[in-house]
C-alpha cells in the first residue's frame, strides 16, 4: 500500500508543479502585451497623468518578478484583483466601489459547473452503456451506424450541433428554449429547462468522444486471453462481462470520463456563447474581445487547473484501480 | 472403451480482407477416454485452431465450415451456446500458452479456481478451495496453503502454469486441451510443468489434447501422435511407433533436423591470438550489475556457444561487445588490441570487422526498404562500391546465402518467410566483410526445418570465409549441432567454460548438468527416467534455488 | 399547459418501450418457430432482438415521415417534413456519389490505386470525393463564385431559393446576408480561406513538432527531456483557451504593428498544435529507435542525418500521415470556433465561421421560410461536411495499417 501512495504523492506533486508553471505561462503571456495595461485600458487618448494614476493603482510599477508574486498570493487567497472594465465604468460612475474580479466569475463559475454536471450526468452513462455495447456487437450494423454516427458529431464543430438543435428543439418544435438566460435564485426545474439546450449539445460532443473511446477500450479488453479463458469456463456470457472485464475496464473507462470532462472545458466556451449562457466561458469570451486582462488571466487560469486537475483524477483513479499496483508483490 | 471425442472431416475458415480463406482441410480425429494425443506441426499448422475447434470454439475472425465435433455423442458444432456453456469448464476444460496472460488480473487465484465448480454447480465454494489446495499440493507448488489466495502476478510463470493446470481439473473434466502449455517457460522449469502435467493427467485418468512444436516435449506426454502441416493430418500413429518409423517424409525430416551436427573443429593453438577477447567484463544497467567479471576467448574460424536461461546475461555480453554498452570494469580485445568502450568511439573499420544478425528478422529488417537496399547499404558504406558494381556485389551475396538474385532484388522484407528474412540478416552482415558475427538466438524464432537450414548456412559460410562466431542461444540442441566451444552462463557471471565434447560428458558443474538433463530428448521414457534419477524432491524449480 | 405536454409525451413514449418489449419477445419466438430454431434465433439474445425491433421501428417512423405532406394544411410549409427529406436526399446523393466514385477509382488509375479502392469502404471513397471538391473549389474560387467575397448588394436579406414571389431573386440563390452580400459566393469563397489558412498552419505545426518530436526521439537526453517538459506544460492549458488569451495579445500587437490578426493566429495556433504534434512524432521515433535495423545502422557507424531521414522517417509515414488529417481537423475546427467567436479570421475575408455567427438569427424564421433558415447551418454544415470526410479516410487508413500488422 505504501507504493502506491507513493506514486500518488508523486503524481500529485507533479500537478502542483505543472500548475505553478502554467501559472508563470500564462502571466508571462501576458506581460508579452505592449506597453502595458495602463495604456490597454485607458486607450490611446490617455493623459499622462491618468496612465500614472492607474498603473500605481494595479501596481504596474513595480518590477515583474514582484508582480507575479503579487498575482500569485492573490490568486491563492481567491483575490483575483479588479476587473478593467468594472473599473473603468466605475471610475466613469465616479469613483464608486469596483467590482473585483473574484465577485465577477464565482457566479459565473457555478453556472458553468452546473451545465457541466448536468451534461456530465447525461453524457457519461449513455455513452458507457452505448460504448459497451458497441463492443459486444462490433461489426454488426448497430456498430457501423453508431461509429458513423459518432464520428460525424466529433467532426462538426459544438456550434453546428447548437444551431440543429436549436433548429428542431426550439424554433420548430418549442420545447427547450433557445436563450438560456439563468439568473440567481431560479426554481431548479426552470433552471434544469433552460440549460438542457446547451447540456445536450455538450452532451452530443462528449457522448460521441466517450463511447468510442469506450468501445476501444472495452475491445482492447474482451482480445485479452483472460476473456477467452472465462469464455471457454463455460460461464455465461453476463458473468464474463461482469466479473472478468468489468473490473479490468474500470481503469481505462474511469480515465475515458476524466478526459472527456477537461474536454468539456473547450466545448463550453463556444456552447455559452451560442446560447448567451451566462456561464465563465462567455465572459472569457467578452473579456477576451474588451482585453480586460485580469478577468482574461484569471479565467485561463482557472480553465487550466479544471483541466490539469480532471487529468490528474484520471491518472491517481485509474492507478489505484489497477490490481497489481493495489496489491505489490 | 467408447470414442469420447469424434472429430469427422473438420473444416475451419479464417477472414482475411472481407474474404474467407481455409485453415483446417478436414481433419479427422478421435481419441478414447484417458487418452492422451499430442498433436504436433509448425506454426501456422492449425493446431492451436484445432484445440479450440475441439471445445466447439472460434476466436473472431475465424469459422468452422464444415464437419463435425462429436464429444460424448453432442455435436458441438451444432450445439446451442447454452448446451456448449454447460460442457465448457465442466467436461472439457482448457490450459492455455500463457498463464500470466490467461488469468485475470484482478482476482486471486482460488477465486478463479472455484469459479467453474461453482457456476457450474458441481461443488460448492468451501470444498472447491480445499481440493484446489490438494490440487496445488499434488502439483508440487510451494506453499499449496497459501499459493492461491494471491494474485496471479505474484506468482511466477511455471508455478502459474501449474496452478492454470489445476484450475483445468477443478471439475474433474474427462478432456483437457493443452496448447503449448510450457512453450514459455525456461527448460528447467519446463521439466516441472511436465511431469506435474503428466502426474496429474494419470491420476485422474483425463483424457488430453497435448499441443507443442516441440517433438521431444510431446514424446513424453501423448500416448499418439498426430502430425500436422498447414491444415492438413500428414500421418498419425502411436508414440513410440512415430518415433521409431515414421512413414511420411515430411515426419521424416522433422525427426532429422535434431540429428544435424558439425565435427568439431580442434582447439585453436595455444599462442594464436584471439579474435575477440573478453577480459574481466563488468557490466551494469542503472547502478546494478548485470555481469560479473566474464572472460572468455572466441579464435578465428571457431564457434563459441553462449548457453543460458533468460535473465543469464548472454545478451548483456554481445552489448558490451558491440559497444552498445560500455563495461564498467574490463575490456574487449579485437585481435589483440584494445576496443574503445563505445561504439562511437570506434574506427569504421572496427566496426566493420564484428557484425551482428538478431534474433527476430522482422525488427531487424527496415520494412520500407527493398532487399536490394538493405544489402547494399553496408557494401557502399564500408566498400564504397556503387552503381553497378554494387549491384554485381548484392548478387554475390544473395547467392551465398541461396536467395535468387534476380527475384529477391527488389522485394521488400514482408513478402518473405522467417527464415528468408533470416538470410538477409546474414547477408547484410555478410556484406560488411566481417571476421566475427555475433548470431544473437538466430534460430530460436524459427520452426526446426528452417533453423536447421540457417544452422547449416552459416557452417558452410565459416568454412569458406574463415569467419568467427559468437552463439548466443538457451536451445542446447542448437548448441550441440554447431559450436566448438561453450560458455555456460548463469546470473552475469560464466559457469562453466570449454570445449563441446567436454561439456556434454560428465562431470560437469551442477547447473550445467541441470541445464543438460532438463533439455528434452525424443525417447518417450526421458522423462521417466529422469524424475527417477533426479528423486521426486530435486525437480526444476527447487534444484534451481538450491544452488 | 408545458406539463401536459410533458406527460403526454413521456407516457407515449412509454407505451411505445412496453409495446417494443413485447414485440421483440414475439419477434424471436415466431422466428424461431418459423425457422424451425435455426441457430440464429435460437441462440439470439433478448437485447439483440429488442435491437432488431427497435431499429424496424424507427425504419416505419423515418419512411412515414418522410412521407408527409410538405405544406400544412393552413398553407404553412412543414418545415421538419422538408429539412427531413432534405437530409434523406443528401444522404443518399452522398452514398450514391461515393459509390460511383470508387466504381470510377477501380477501373481507371493504376494497379495500385485500383487496387486500394478495391478494398475501401463507402465512407473512405465518399471522404476522398469530398476532399477533392473542398480542394478544386478552394483553388478555383475565384472563378466559380458568381460575386466578389466583399462585394456589398443593394439590397439585403433578399431570400434564399431565387423565388421571385418570396422575395428571392435568382441572381442570388442562395439569398443575401444581412448586408447585402452574395451568400454563395462567400461559402465558396471561405473554402478558399477557412480550408487554405488552416492547411497553411498544419503545415507549419508539422513542421515544427514534426521535427523537434524526432530529434528528440532520436538524440533523446537532455534535449528530449527539456522539450517534452515544455511541451507537457503547454498541453496542460486547454487549447482553446490558450489561443484564445494569445489572440488577445496578438490583438493589441496587431494593431500596433499593422500586420493583419489572421498571421498571428496562424503562428498562435501553429504554435499551440505543433505540441501535439512533438507527442506523436516523439511516440512514433521512440517505437522505430529501438527496432533492431536502427540498432544496426547504428553500429554501422551512420550518422544523424541517415538515421532519421532514411530509416526512421519512411517507417513513421503511416502515422504521421493520420496524424496530420487529425491535426487538420483540430485546426481546422479551431479557427472556425475562433472565428465564430469574433477573434478569428478577420473581415472582410469570407469565412465560414464568421458567418454561421452572422447568419444566425436567420434560424428563428424556421417556421416560415425554411430555405433562409437553413444558409447558418449550410455554412456550419460545410465546415463538418470537410471534417467529416478527412475523418473518414483517416478512420480508414488507420483501421488498414493496424489490420496490416495481424
Amino acid at each position: 500500500m505504501s507504493s502506491i501512495l507513493k506514486i500518488i504523492l508523486q503524481r500529485l506533486g507533479l500537478g502542483l508543479i505543472t500548475l505553478f508553471i502554467v501559472s508563470i505561462v500564462i502571466f508571462v503571456a501576458v506581460n508579452l502585451l505592449p506597453g502595458d495595461f495602463a495604456e490597454a485600458i485607458l486607450g490611446q487618448g490617455a493623459t499622462p497623468e491618468s496612465v500614472a494614476q492607474i498603473r500605481r493603482d494595479l501596481g504596474l510599477d513595480q518590477p515583474l518578478v514582484a508582480r507575479y508574486l503579487d498575482w500569485l498570493r492573490g490568486m491563492l487567497t481567491l483575490d483575483l484583483g479588479t476587473s478593467f472594465a468594472q473599473l473603468n465604468f466605475a471610475k466613469a460612475m465616479g469613483g464608486a466601489g469596483s467590482v473585483t474580479v473574484a465577485e465577477q466569475i464565482a457566479p459565473r463559475l457555478s453556472n458553468t459547473l452546473f451545465l457541466a454536471a448536468v451534461t456530465a450526468c447525461i453524457a457519461v452513462p449513455v455513452a458507457v452503456f452505448l460504448g459497451v455495447l458497441a463492443a459486444l456487437y462490433r461489426n454488426t450494423a448497430f456498430d457501423k451506424a453508431a461509429n458513423l454516427f459518432t464520428l460525424s458529431s466529433i467532426s462538426s464543430p459544438e456550434f453546428f450541433m447548437a444551431y440543429v438543435l436549436i433548429l428542431f428543439l426550439a424554433v420548430l418544435n418549442p420545447v427547450f428554449p433557445s436563450l438560456s438566460n439563468i439568473y440567481e435564485g431560479m426554481a431548479f426545474s426552470e433552471r434544469l429547462q433552460k440549460s438542457m439546450l446547451p447540456a445536450l449539445t455538450l452532451t452530443l460532443v462528449v457522448t460521441a468522444h466517450m463511447m468510442r473511446m469506450t468501445r476501444a477500450a472495452i475491445i482492447n479488453l474482451l482480445a485479452s486471453p483472460y476473456i477467452e479463458m472465462a469464455r471457454l469456463k463455460g460461464l455465461s456470457p453476463m458473468r464474463v462481462i461482469v466479473k472478468h472485464a468489468l473490473p479490468n475496464a474500470l481503469a481505462p473507462i474511469i480515465n475515458v470520463i476524466a478526459l472527456n470532462l477537461a474536454y468539456l472545458i473547450t466545448g463550453v466556451v463556444v456552447v455559452e456563447v451560442v446560447f448567451v449562457y451566462p456561464g465563465i466561458g462567455q465572459l472569457f469570451v467578452d473579456s477576451v474581445k474588451i482585453r480586460d486582462i485580469p478577468v482574461v488571466q484569471a479565467c485561463c487560469l482557472i480553465f487550466a487547473a479544471a483541466y490539469i486537475l480532471l487529468n490528474l483524477t484520471a491518472d491517481i483513479l485509474s492507478i489505484i484501480s489497477n490490481p497489481r499496483l493495489r496489491h505489490p508483490k | 472403451m467408447s470414442d469420447l471425442l469424434k472429430i469427422r472431416d473438420l473444416r475451419i475458415e479464417g477472414r482475411s480482407d472481407e474474404t474467407w480463406t481455409p485453415i483446417i482441410n478436414g481433419v479427422d480425429l478421435d481419441l478414447k477416454r484417458g487418452e492422451v494425443l499430442g498433436l504436433i506441426g509448425e506454426s501456422g499448422a492449425g493446431k492451436s485452431t484445432i484445440g479450440l475447434a475441439a471445445m466447439g470454439y472460434t476466436r473472431d475472425g475465424v469459422r468452422i465450415s464444415g464437419g463435425s465435433v462429436e464429444f460424448d455423442g453432442i455435436d458441438l458444432v451444432t450445439a446451442s451456446a447454452r448446451v456448449k456453456r454447460d460442457l465448457l469448464g465442466k467436461r472439457i476444460a482448457y490450459v492455455a500458452q500463457s498463464a500470466a496472460a490467461s488469468f485475470n488480473p484482478a482476482h486471486k487465484i482460488i477465486d478463479q479456481h472455484t469459479e467453474a465448480p461453482v457456476q457450474h454447480g458441481v461443488a460448492k465454494r468451501s470444498t472447491s478451495v480445499e481440493d484446489g489446495i490438494e490440487l496445488y499440493r499434488k502439483l508440487r507448488l510451494p506453499n499449496p496453503d497459501e499459493i492461491g489466495f494471491r494474485y496471479p502476478h505474484q506468482v511466477s510463470g511455471g508455478q502459474l502454469q501449474r496452478a492454470m493446470t489445476a484450475m483445468a481439473m477443478s471439475c474433474r473434466p474427462d478432456l483437457i486441451i493443452f496448447d503449448e502449455p510450457t512453450t514459455a517457460l525456461d527448460v528447467t522449469t519446463q521439466i516441472e510443468v511436465l511431469a506435474s502435467i503428466r502426474n496429474i493427467v494419470d491420476e485422474f485418468d483425463t483424457a488430453a489434447i497435448y499441443i507443442t512444436h516441440d517433438l521431444a516435449v510431446v514424446a513424453q506426454m501423448a500416448d499418439r501422435i498426430k502430425v500436422l502441416l498447414r491444415g492438413d493430418e500428414v500421418e498419425e500413429a502411436e508414440t513410440r511407433e512415430m518415433l521409431s518409423h515414421p512413414k511420411e517424409d515430411y515426419t521424416k525430416s522433422l525427426w532429422a533436423v535434431r540429428e544435424f551436427q558439425r565435427p568439431e573443429k580442434p582447439p585453436a593453438p595455444a599462442d594464436a591470438v584471439p579474435v575477440v577477447s573478453v577480459r574481466n567484463v563488468t557490466a551494469a544497467y542503472g547502478s546494478t550489475d548485470v555481469l560479473h567479471n566474464v572472460s572468455f576467448d572466441i579464435h578465428a574460424g571457431r564457434t563459441v556457444a553462449v548457453v543460458g536461461e533468460s535473465g543469464s546475461g548472454k545478451s548483456t555480453t554481445a552489448r558490451c561487445i558491440t559497444g552498445l554498452l560500455p563495461p564498467r570494469q574490463g575490456e574487449i580485445l579485437f585481435d589483440g588490441e584494445v576496443l574503445p568502450a563505445d561504439y562511437r568511439k570506434r574506427t569504421k573499420d572496427q566496426l566493420r570487422q564484428a557484425q551482428m544478425i538478431y534474433q527476430m528478422a522482422d525488427t531487424a529488417l527496415n520494412p520500407r526498404k527493398t532487399i536490394g537496399e538493405i544489402i547494399g547499404r553496408p557494401v557502399r558504406f564500408y566498400g564504397g562500391l556503387r552503381g553497378a558494381k554494387r549491384r554485381e556485389r548484392v548478387h554475390e551475396l544473395l547467392d551465398q546465402i541461396e536467395l535468387e538474385p534476380a527475384q529477391y532484388y527488389h522485394r521488400y522484407p514482408s513478402e518473405l518467410s522467417g527464415g528468408q528474412k533470416q538470410r538477409v540478416g546474414i547477408a547484410r552482415a555478410l556484406a560488411a566483410d566481417p571476421k566475427f558475427i555475433i548470431c544473437d538466438e538466430v534460430t530460436s524464432a524459427l520452426d526446426q526445418l528452417v533453423a536447421e537450414g540457417i544452422l547449416r548456412l552459416l557452417a558452410d559460410l565459416q568454412d569458406k570465409l574463415g569467419l568467427s562466431y559468437m552463439f548466443i542461444t538457451h536451445d542446447l540442441a542448437t548448441v550441440k549441432s554447431i559450436a566448438d566451444e561453450v560458455v555456460v552462463m548463469k546470473d552475469g557471471r560464466v559457469v562453466e567454460h570449454g570445449p563441446k565434447t567436454d561439456m556434454f560428458t560428465p562431470p560437469h558443474h551442477p547447473y550445467t548438468d541441470l541445464l543438460l538433463s532438463s533439455v528434452p530428448e525424443m525417447d518417450p521414457d526421458w522423462l521417466t527416467d529422469l524424475l527417477a534419477e533426479r528423486g521426486v524432491d530435486n525437480l526444476g524449480d527447487a534444484a534451481v534455488d538450491k544452488m | 399547459m408545458s406539463g401536459l405536454f410533458e406527460f403526454n409525451a413521456l407516457s407515449w413514449l412509454a407505451i411505445i418501450l412496453v409495446l417494443l418489449f413485447g414485440a421483440a419477445f414475439v419477434f424471436r419466438r415466431v422466428g424461431q418457430t418459423v425457422t424451425g430454431n435455426a441457430p440464429k434465433f435460437r441462440d439470439m439474445p433478448y437485447g439483440a432482438a429488442f435491437g432488431y425491433v427497435l431499429a424496424a421501428a424507427l425504419l416505419i417512423f423515418a419512411v412515414w415521415y418522410y412521407l408527409q405532406p410538405t405544406v400544412t394544411d393552413v398553407g404553412v410549409p412543414n418545415a421538419g417534413v422538408m429539412f427531413f427529406r432534405w437530409a434523406i436526399h443528401g444522404f443518399l446523393i452522398a452514398a450514391i456519389a461515393a459509390f460511383l466514385f470508387r466504381l470510377l477509382g477501380r477501373s481507371i488509375g493504376t494497379a495500385g490505386s485500383k487496387k486500394l479502392f478495391r478494398t475501401m469502404p463507402l465512407t473512405a471513397s465518399f471522404g476522398i470525393l469530398v476532399i477533392l471538391i473542398y480542394a478544386f473549389v478552394a483553388i478555383f474560387a475565384g472563378a466559380i463564385a458568381p460575386h466578389g467575397q466583399a462585394e456589398v448588394f443593394g439590397t439585403a436579406n433578399i431570400m434564399a431559393g431565387g423565388d421571385p414571389a418570396l422575395g428571392g431573386d435568382p441572381a442570388f440563390p442562395l439569398g443575401t446576408d444581412q448586408i447585402g452580400r452574395d451568400i454563395l459566393s462567400r461559402l465558396i469563397y471561405g473554402a478558399q480561406n477557412t480550408v487554405g489558412i488552416a492547411f497553411i498552419t498544419t503545415c507549419l505545426a508539422f513542421v515544427i513538432g514534426g521535427s523537434l518530436g524526432f530529434l528528440a526521439a532520436t538524440i533523446q537526453g537532455w534535449l528530449d527531456e527539456l522539450l517534452s517538459r515544455g511541451v507537457d506544460v503547454l498541453m496542460a492549458i486547454p487549447s482553446l483557451i490558450f489561443a484564445l488569451l494569445l489572440m488577445t495579445i496578438a490583438s493589441v500587437w496587431a494593431a500596433r504593428l499593422g500586420v493583419p490578426l489572421t498571421v498571428f493566429m496562424v503562428l498562435i495556433i501553429a504554435l499551440i498544435d505543433s505540441t501535439r504534434v512533438f507527442r506523436l512524432a516523439r511516440a512514433v521515433g521512440l517505437n522505430i529507435v529501438v527496432m533492431d535495423y536502427i540498432e544496426a545502422a547504428k553500429l554501422r557507424g551512420e550518422g544523424l542525418g541517415y538515421l532519421v531521414f532514411k530509416e526512421i522517417l519512411p517507417n513513421a509515414m503511416a502515422p504521421l500521415l493520420a496524424e496530420f488529417g487529425l491535426r487538420f481537423c483540430f485546426v481546422f475546427l479551431t479557427i472556425s470556433s475562433l472565428s465564430f467567436l469574433g477573434v478569428g479570421i478577420q473581415p472582410p475575408l469570407a469565412d465560414w465561421g464568421t458567418m454561421v455567427r452572422d447568419l444566425a438569427p436567420f434560424i428563428n424564421f424556421a417556421a416560415f421560410a425554411p430555405t433562409a433558415a437553413i444558409t447558418p447551418l449550410l455554412a456550419a454544415g460545410a465546415i463538418a461536411l470537410l471534417t467529416v470526410a478527412v475523418n473518414f479516410v483517416v478512420d480508414w487508413m488507420l483501421h488498414k495499417s493496424s489490420g496490416l500488422k495481424e
